[in-house]
């Protein structure tokens, strides 16, 4: 068979992004309204494409205003794409009209960074999860809602479920609250969860409870998009990590592989900085200078070289593409057109020599 | 070698609840801090920590009861009240609030709000006033013609720099900083940090970190002390906390934390910390402890060294009890 139209339905990624653009009109208030002032634009996502089958954990990893949670919400239709493609199961949902969101809006799941305000405080435990079975129309009759609730909370490590039909929010800890919130993602029996920082806001000694649960889920089926700026956490818990900087993915991979062989210099720093729990352990920081820059006016060339440390002058005129790595998996890609070259074990400060 | 510059000595604090009781938050702790130093106090949410930095600083509400000694260079500042206090806070005991980087003035300037203690205080005014907030500033990592801008103006990490240079305003010699980079992304963190450990470096500043995130004060920190449910249960080197910690919830508390290499496994301490409006019986980590026994039911630990500079308040360290069990 010549290469098929159709992929086969078991082979094809559950998610496949393809060329995403989000962009943010910027107001020019009405004194740049009237002096025709040009529209500024926030190039918040800028060209990425990636792709996330069944059962796997893919995290977006990155500082605030890298664009991965502008990401997350380009999938769940919550922002619309400039252009690009997102196919969920093989059919394009970035362009379907509002009308039309519905169905998928239960296919496609999102729990939220704050479970102390995604969580309405005047609903009871029970309320917060029958609710959108009833807007999607899910169950038979009460007794079905309620069963399906009851199996929820099951599901997400709250036992007995009876203890906790009942309560209000701030009867919870934030690491009950957070099961809570995904419990009701639960009911409607999604394919895709986007986790959007799901435990930055919890107390540490709780957070390995939450991220294990996603796990479980992980494995029972479920798709996972983690977008988290903890490159540890991802390290841990996804099979797949794609560092964002600046509206694009810079590095991606298999997550033992980028953390241990990092090959973009912004991923080589920012597991420079993660702090070590030995104190013996007293590798120097590679800080960067400054922020990321203003996604306004982002910078030409390859967007990370005002901050490289092994930046050439090529860097600032020339746009690395995301391309495989040498000497890794097939499935390593940085966006850099020089350590990509190099094997493990490259000094992240050497600069060879410039190729033009 | 001269004594500590800082001293807490079985600090209690009690706040009165509106149903007539009341809750035991910092249930006798001591710390003693040299000139310099960089110590961590650790620990979960509700464990006490800000409680006692805030008593540190003489700025509890007045719902709160503060018992015990704060002693600077000896002089116990605590017992004459706030006439007692006052003289000392800014000047020589300093703090950066949780959240401070989003608690500035939004319609002053900042330049405006790192010369107004210096004002109050009676340090400086007018242009040197001004001059001094400029090498604040600078001394922070912003370019001293900022002072004219307003916070909003700035990024959250120029923002918590800010803060960080209002509480330098008045020369102190102590710094509280209260989870100073709990909400910043990891590349400023790491410049926070940095900064931090310039300035006790440069100013001989002493420095207390107060923050949930042990490997933060790993970073940084010479000494640490984890508090739990008010008390502190144990204190030593970063070097033995890691690697020779004598407390279960320390061992716990650095293996909730994912390693960046992804290797070792990660793990959840079940349960939450207890409700301190009530007496507890036992130790009060026992009902999540992995390694409880007989004893931790019954008998709260005392603090007790089990090593040079290290003590914990375990059951687990004391032969006698670790034999007849």
């Amino acid at each position: 068979m010549s290469r098929a139209a159709v992929e086969p339905v078991e082979s094809r990624p559950l998610l496949q992004v393809d060329g995403l653009v989000v962009h943010y009109p910027v107001s020019r208030g009405i004194v740049g309204t009237l002096t025709h002032k040009p529209r500024q634009r926030v190039h918040a996502v800028e060209d990425i494409s990636f792709a996330l089958g069944r059962s796997e954990m893919l995290a977006l990893v990155g500082e605030s205003g890298c664009g991965k949670t502008t990401t997350g919400q380009a999938v769940l239709r919550l922002v619309d794409a400039e252009s690009g493609s997102i196919l969920l199961d093989g059919r394009d949902i970035a362009k379907l009209e509002h009308g039309e969101l519905r169905p998928l809006r239960r296919r496609i799941q999102i729990i939220y960074q704050d479970p102390y305000e995604s969580l309405d405080p005047r609903f009871r435990v029970r309320e917060t999860i029958e609710e959108p079975m009833l807007i999607h129309g899910i169950g038979t009759s009460k007794a079905d809602r309620h069963e399906r609730m009851v199996a929820a909370l099951q599901r997400v490590g709250l036992h007995p479920p009876e203890l906790f039909t009942e309560r209000y929010p701030h009867e919870l800890s934030g690491g009950q609250r957070q099961r809570v919130a995904i419990a009701a993602g639960l009911v409607l029996e999604p394919e895709l969860l986007v986790a959007d920082e799901p435990v930055s806001m919890l107390d540490v000694s709780v957070r390995a409870g939450v991220l294990s649960l996603l796990d479980e889920l992980r494995r029972s089926g479920l798709a996972i998009l983690m977008i988290t700026h903890d490159i540890s956490t991802a390290a841990h818990f996804a099979d797949r990590i794609a560092v964002m900087y600046l509206g694009r993915i810079v590095e991606e991979g298999r997550a033992g592989e980028v953390v241990t062989d990092p090959r973009h210099p912004y991923t080589r720093a920012l597991m420079s900085v993660v702090p070590k729990r030995d104190p013996r352990d007293r590798s120097t920081p590679q800080i960067l200078t400054g922020e990321t820059p203003n996604p306004i006016h982002v910078p030409p060339g390859c967007r990370f070289h005002p901050r490289c440390p092994v930046a050439q002058a090529v860097c600032s005129t020339e746009d690395p593409g995301l391309e495989a790595v040498a000497d890794a998996s097939d499935d390593h890609r940085a966006a850099c057109l020089f350590t990509r070259l190099a094997g493990p074990g490259f000094p992240a400060t050497a600069a060879p020599a410039s190729t033009t | 070698m001269s004594g500590p510059l800082l001293q807490v000595e079985d600090l209690h604090v009690w706040f009165d609840l509106p149903d007539g009781g009341n809750l035991h938050a910092v249930q006798g702790a001591s710390l003693s801090l040299s000139k310099g130093e960089r110590f961590g106090l650790v620990g979960e949410s509700g464990c006490g920590k800000t409680t006692a930095i805030l008593a540190m600083m003489g700025l509890l509400p007045p719902s709160a009861t503060v018992d015990g000694r704060i002693l600077l260079e000896g002089d116990d500042i605590l017992a004459g009240g706030d006439s007692s206090m006052r003289p000392h806070r800014w000047t020589d005991i300093a703090m950066v609030f949780q959240g401070a980087m989003n608690a500035l003035n939004p319609v002053k300037t900042v330049g405006f709000q790192i010369t107004e203690p210096m004002e109050l205080h009676g340090l400086a005014s007018g242009d040197a006033a001004r001059r001094h907030a400029g090498e604040l500033l600078e001394m922070v990592g912003i370019s001293a013609d900022h002072a004219d801008r307003y916070p909003h103006e700035f990024s959250g990490g120029m923002r918590q720099r800010a803060a960080i240079a209002m509480a330098l305003a008045c020369n102190p010699r102590v710094l509280l900083a209260d989870e100073p980079t709990t909400a910043l992304d990891v590349m400023v963190q790491a410049q926070i940090l940095q900064l931090l450990v310039a300035l006790s470096n440069d100013l001989g500043l002493t420095l207390v970190l107060v923050t949930h995130d042990l490997p933060v004060v790993a970073e940084i920190c010479d000494r640490a002390a984890v508090m739990y449910a008010g008390k502190i249960v144990e204190t030593a080197s970063m070097d033995a906390l890691y690697h020779d910690p004598r407390h279960p919830y320390t061992r716990l508390l650095f293996a909730a934390i994912p390693d960046p290499q992804g290797k070792e496994e990660v793990v959840s301490i079940p349960g939450a910390p207890p409700r301190l409006d009530r007496p507890l019986v036992g130790c009060p980590f026992q009902p999540r402890c992995d390694r409880a026994f007989e004893p931790c039911r019954t008998t709260c630990p005392e603090l007790r060294t089990v090593d040079a500079e290290h003590a914990a308040a375990c059951h687990l360290n004391d032969p006698a009890l670790m034999v007849s069990s």
